[in-house]
């Protein structure tokens, strides 16, 4: 039983996507205002960094960005054998009356988003929290949903959905594998 | 990621891996204590008991920190007020503690081995604040991040510790700890305050002040304890400050950078120097903060014990 793997988004696509995601949140924000990017540690630190930049790129303007880990808020932790690794959240501005734009690589069964609310309401008062994926694998387990999405991809549960983003550029790629 | 064993009895058996796992952990806990709001949910609905037998506030209430920034339900039982008094034994105490399902106990006990006989005893994760003069394996682990976090590693720096190590559960687990990763632990004190054959633990042994801190890249003060008659093993405090004390004099043959600590409380002018406590080498309060990330941390990786 060999593993399978497809590339359903390569470089250009999802550089494509991250574009069309920034454009919607300054239009949906009207603007970049008070806006705020919180990218959840692993997978969406990569990707915060590239939409604060292209963002400031469209717009002229700053766009603080921040790092979130999640772990010590998860509802699994204290069921099962192993601990995950704790990181480091790294958010060096208040977050009271901002417009924070949490960022993820792909959302699945919403929990981790749960546990990042969780985590920002302890932080502060945001005035909004709105949440940017590149991919919606779907199989949620709790009302939660992304305002801005870079692809639906419905997929199976036995099926892994991988973003691999890099920081040397040209060599992105989102897979999934059996 | 996990801790080898259920609990923390001492650093003497503690592996390198796991100790680099705590730091790290620590590190990431150190954030929250910057925070509006110092907690988080992650040991809601945990219970941890602070059995101190024997009296501390400093220790006591930086576990009772940490256990509260992570939402635990911390209960303090201290000597006097409790049945200790009434000469109840350690293993009764230790069964109606396991009736009431403690997640963690944190004891510190004046009787070397206290932990380990609830270690065994019980099902609860057991964290040891201070054995005798045995161990005290969290503050020789915030002492470590101390030091790593001033100067970038811990492997190959020179360590010199200074004072009543006999006495000193301090210095023991220093010693056991710092030698795990790789420090060079260079132990400096008058001959009757340091117990025979110590280099066995893979540390240099010097009875003048200078040989200890020449060159060293961090300094460690003990406290000269007066409650265990300093009289019988010292003619004054004046003179053990002549020839032990940490002064702007006896600092420069320590290397420029040196970073000065001390677990306190501090005896000013006996074994450290007023203006070198609070000079700018030292990180005696950083050492504090540190206190309660590194309990955080254990308490995190200890609780929830095994499912």
């Amino acid at each position: 039983m060999g593993q399978e793997m497809k590339v359903v988004m390569d470089t250009q696509g999802i550089e494509r996507c991250i574009e069309r995601i920034a454009y919607e949140i300054r239009e949906t924000n009207e603007g970049t205002q008070d806006l705020v990017i919180i990218g959840i540690r692993a997978g969406g630190i990569l990707l915060a960094k590239r939409l604060s930049t292209k963002l400031q790129d469209i717009d002229g303007t700053d766009i603080p960005s921040g790092v979130l880990d999640i772990t010590l808020y998860r509802d699994d932790l204290l069921s099962g054998t192993g601990k995950p690794k704790l990181g480091r959240t790294d958010i060096p501005f208040s977050l009271d009356g901002k417009i924070v734009v949490l960022v993820d690589d792909v959302i699945f069964t919403g929990r981790t988003i749960r546990a990042a609310m969780d985590a920002l309401i302890d932080f502060g008062r945001p005035n909004r929290i709105q949440l940017a994926v590149l991919i919606d694998r779907g199989h949620r387990e709790l009302p939660i949903s992304p305002d801005y999405v870079g692809k639906s991809l419905p997929s199976s549960l036995w099926e892994k959905v991988v973003v691999e983003l890099s920081p040397l550029p040209g060599n992105d790629r989102i897979v999934i594998e059996n | 990621m996990n801790l080898e064993h259920k609990d923390l009895l001492g650093l003497e058996h503690v592996s390198r891996e796991e100790i680099s796992l705590i730091l790290d952990t620590a590190e990431s806990f150190k954030e929250i204590s910057t925070r509006r709001i110092k907690k988080v949910p992650t040991l809601r609905g945990k219970t941890v008991i602070n059995l101190f037998v024997e009296p501390s506030t400093r220790t006591r209430t930086s576990f009772e920190i940490a256990g509260k920034r992570l939402s635990a339900d911390v209960i303090n039982f201290s000597a006097s007020a409790s049945s200790f008094v009434k000469g109840e034994t350690l293993r009764d105490t230790a069964q109606t503690l396991q009736s009431m399902a403690p997640d963690i106990i944190v004891i510190r006990h004046s009787a070397a081995g206290a932990p380990h006989i609830l270690a065994r005893l019980l099902d609860s994760s057991i964290i040891n604040a201070g054995d005798g003069a045995h161990e005290h394996p969290t503050q020789a682990l915030l002492d470590m991040l101390s030091i790593r976090e001033r100067k970038g590693r811990l492997e190959g720096l020179k360590v010199a510790i200074v004072g009543d190590i006999s006495h000193s559960r301090v210095a023991r687990s220093n010693i056991f700890g710092m030698t795990t990763m790789g420090m060079n632990v260079a132990i400096g004190g008058p001959p009757m305050m340091i117990p025979r054959d110590l280099e066995k633990l893979g540390v240099t042994v010097h009875n003048r002040l200078a040989d200890a801190i020449r060159d060293a890249d961090v300094v460690m003060m003990l406290r000269i304890q007066f409650e265990r008659q300093v009289s019988s093993l010292f003619p004054s405090i004046r003179e053990y400050a002549h020839f032990y004390s940490l002064t702007r004099d006896t600092i420069t043959l320590a290397r420029d950078d040196v970073i000065i600590m001390h677990p306190g409380p501090i005896n000013r002018g006996v074994e450290i120097a007023p203006d070198i406590a609070d000079g700018p080498s030292s990180i005696i309060l950083d050492q504090v903060t540190n206190g309660v990330a590194v309990r955080m941390a254990l308490l995190y990786l200890l609780g929830g014990g095994t499912e």
